[in-house]
């Protein structure tokens, strides 16, 4: 169960190598988690981060999830939810693509929806009625910034993003009064593997910056968390830009 | 049970009174004992668990994803016995009834905490202490015997020195649902407290007037301001009374010529939409001074109406919305004589920390009674309500526990929402006892809630 604090006991993350997701998880560890499952596909990077977080003194274990094998979803979450109480799903899995490539490689582009949308749409769907079975918990969803308003740069991933973040906040609606709570995290550029060698956005964070905002939205049951803050200001300026304007603008 | 006793049914979300942690459940509403144990038979594998008016801070009376039995239709009260001074009632009968019937019969209930709005089976499963637990224990050391409907769909009478009973006084609603109780009362001459009040300058001043004079009053309580600081650090003021005998009202007043008229006022609800934060350090700081200054040094025989002695926020329905949606968290903690050293340290931290808290009370306890998780024991308990947004605060609250657990105190169920479950089992030494007798009496574990879940009880 959460805490009066929102502090979760047991957190489910789909897409257990990602950055973000890990620095939460570390941070909530040194909290209240005791249970943890690591989603994702089988590798050795994933068994490592479950290594590394047993070290922290978490209970940890790994489950084989696919975001692009849909048909799997209901099966996979099914195991982990018959395991016991999942208080918090952090919904982490996403991949950036490469954009000048995949507008090229149509198949390519497609790949990036289908994880970053598709899948989310599959396994959030899942994941929200085992928790609204259980009356409770946190579905925690890592959008971006670049749904809010899709780029010249990044289209094909900002496309993407806004589909999902569109999803979860319908699901969040949805899910209003269920004692089940649906949190959108809208990063900016964020210092990780996922843009390593990319140049660097304005208001670039961290993983660990994303995984504090986490905690504070989580605490203050948040609907939406930007990290960081000022981001909100920023994209809600931005989104109102004439296209015209808004297609010069160096971003 | 024919299929007209299906009681009144409705999925919602279900909070403490300090509107933390949502959970959805459907909420059962039962009219007669009949629906009670329909509604426990078909609550399905997320089991079930009875609530009553809400009053605990927590999660104690929420159950995610299963059944929440809302007590409070049961509300009959069945027999006084005048004469003899008891009262045979349902669970679902507040406080706040008891006293309207029984006051002018010349009787008052055993124990009342600072709300009337609690019921008599959340006052037994939780355990309730009040002003007078120094002279008077416990809640359920006034219960002659109540009836539970337990997980087998059984309903058993269930008397004191039984184990049974001792799990279930303070057992957090976790084995059983209680349906009715006889309780022994407080006889009274009037429906007035003669209270005396001072003020003490620090914490240690106000330790040493509670020891020293306790005893000479049956009700006891100091507010406490935590936000001072310095040479000032634990200054308090102190109430503390009794009920007032017949001769003391003036002659030919109102309150003569009907002694045992119970009275009490409401001011309008607190909105619903208060902004988070309105209770900083300013204006807790602002109140506690005010409230601290208009106390009278010292005063004696004050008369005042019970709600006011005993229940002054009851004043103010919905008290609970000036906290914002954010919520709040109640802490209280016991630690016991001769651990006064690690009740100081405490109050020094929460000082330095500048929580505003602005209704924070101190309290001597007497002996302890033997509900398994009851809470008090014999020491002094600390209790302080806190914004739930206040940054760090969880961090700052665990370290209090592991303060609180190394002195061999415990913090109190009925208000936790936060306490990392591996520190209960030091707090609470028969916590085995309980989860034994729970596994042998409920083994499909029908009854459970949002806090047994939490904390693992």
């Amino acid at each position: 169960m959460k805490d009066a604090f929102g502090l979760p006991q047991s957190l489910l993350v789909l897409g257990g190598t990602s950055e973000i997701a890990l620095a939460t998880v570390r941070r909530l560890v040194a909290r209240r988690t005791r249970t943890v499952w690591l989603a994702g596909r089988p590798s050795p990077a994933l068994e490592a981060a479950a290594e590394e977080l047993r070290g922290l003194g978490a209970e940890v274990r790994t489950a084989a999830f696919d975001a692009l094998d849909p048909e799997s979803h209901e099966a996979a979450l099914g195991k982990v939810f018959a395991e016991g109480d999942i208080d918090l799903v952090l919904l982490a899995f996403g991949i950036l693509g490469d954009q000048a490539h995949d507008e090229r490689e149509p198949l390519n582009a497609v790949r990036v929806a289908q994880t970053n949308y598709t899948g989310a749409v599959s396994a959030g769907l899942v994941a929200a009625r085992s928790l609204q079975a259980q009356g409770h918990g946190s579905l925690v969803v890592l959008s971006s910034v670049a749904g809010e308003r899709a780029r010249r740069a990044n289209f094909i991933y900002g496309s993407s993003k806004a589909g999902l973040d569109a999803f979860a906040q319908g699901l969040g609606d949805a899910l209003h009064g269920t004692g089940v709570h649906v949190m959108v995290v809208r990063p900016g550029f964020v210092r990780s593997r996922m843009t390593e060698g990319m140049a660097e956005a304005p208001l670039a964070t961290t993983p660990e910056a994303v995984a504090t905002a986490i905690e504070l939205g989580l605490r203050r049951r948040s609907e939406t968390v930007w990290v960081p803050g000022a981001l909100r200001v920023v994209m809600s300026a931005l989104r109102h830009l004439p296209r015209t304007v808004f297609r010069r603008l160096p971003v | 049970m024919s299929a007209d006793t299906v009681p009144d049914a409705d999925w919602g979300t279900v909070t403490g009174w300090g509107r933390t942690a949502p959970t959805g459940a459907l909420v059962v509403r039962p009219r007669t004992y009949e629906e009670a144990a329909v509604a426990v038979r078909d609550c399905g594998v997320r089991g079930a668990v009875a609530r009553g008016l809400g009053r605990a801070y927590g999660d104690a009376a929420q159950n995610a994803g299963g059944a929440v039995l809302d007590m409070t239709a049961l509300d009959r009260v069945h027999a006084v016995d005048v004469a003899g001074g008891t009262v045979l009632c349902d669970a679902g009968v507040s406080l706040h009834r008891l006293m309207e019937v029984l006051l002018p019969l010349g009787w008052f209930v055993p124990v009342t905490p600072g709300t009337r709005y609690v019921t008599v089976g959340g006052a037994i499963g939780a355990d309730i202490h009040g002003k007078n637990h120094h002279v008077s224990g416990s809640f359920t050391r006034h219960v002659l015997s109540l009836e539970l409907l337990t997980a087998d769909g059984r309903v058993r009478t269930v008397t004191p020195g039984t184990p049974l009973f001792e799990a279930t006084a303070g057992g957090m609603g976790l084995t059983g649902v209680i349906l009715t109780a006889t309780l022994r009362l407080q006889p009274v001459e009037t429906a007035l407290m003669s209270v005396d009040t001072e003020r003490a300058g620090d914490l240690d001043d106000l330790m040493t007037r509670l020891t020293a004079t306790d005893h000479r009053y049956r009700y006891s309580v100091a507010w406490i301001d935590l936000l001072a600081r310095g040479r000032a650090t634990g200054r308090a003021v102190l109430t503390r009374g009794d009920h007032a005998p017949l001769d003391a009202l003036p002659a030919r007043s109102r309150a003569r010529r009907a002694p045992l008229a119970f009275r009490t006022s409401r001011l309008p609800a607190a909105p619903d939409l208060v902004p988070d934060g309105l209770l900083g350090r300013t204006t807790v700081g602002l109140f506690n001074e005010v409230w601290y200054r208009k106390a009278p040094r010292c005063s004696r025989g004050r008369l005042q109406r019970i709600s006011t002695f005993f229940h002054p926020l009851d004043g103010v329905p919905h008290w609970n919305r000036v906290y914002g949606r954010g919520g709040f968290v109640q802490y209280q903690f016991v630690v016991g004589h001769g651990r006064e050293e690690a009740l100081r340290s405490i109050v020094r931290r929460i000082s330095a920390r500048r929580c505003p808290s602005f209704l924070a009370v101190l309290k001597r306890f007497g002996e302890a009674d033997p509900g398994w998780l009851s809470f008090p024991v014999p020491g002094w308990t600390l209790a302080l309500d806190i914004p739930a947004g206040l940054p760090g605060l969880g961090a700052f609250l665990d370290e209090l526990d592991e303060e609180v657990a190394h002195a061999g105190g415990r913090v109190y169920l009925a208000k936790d929402s936060r306490l990392r479950p591996e520190l209960l089992a030091a707090m609470y030494p028969r916590l085995d006892d309980f989860r034994a007798l729970r596994a042998e009496l409920d083994p499909r574990g029908v009854f459970v809630s949002d806090l047994a879940r939490r904390l693992a009880l």
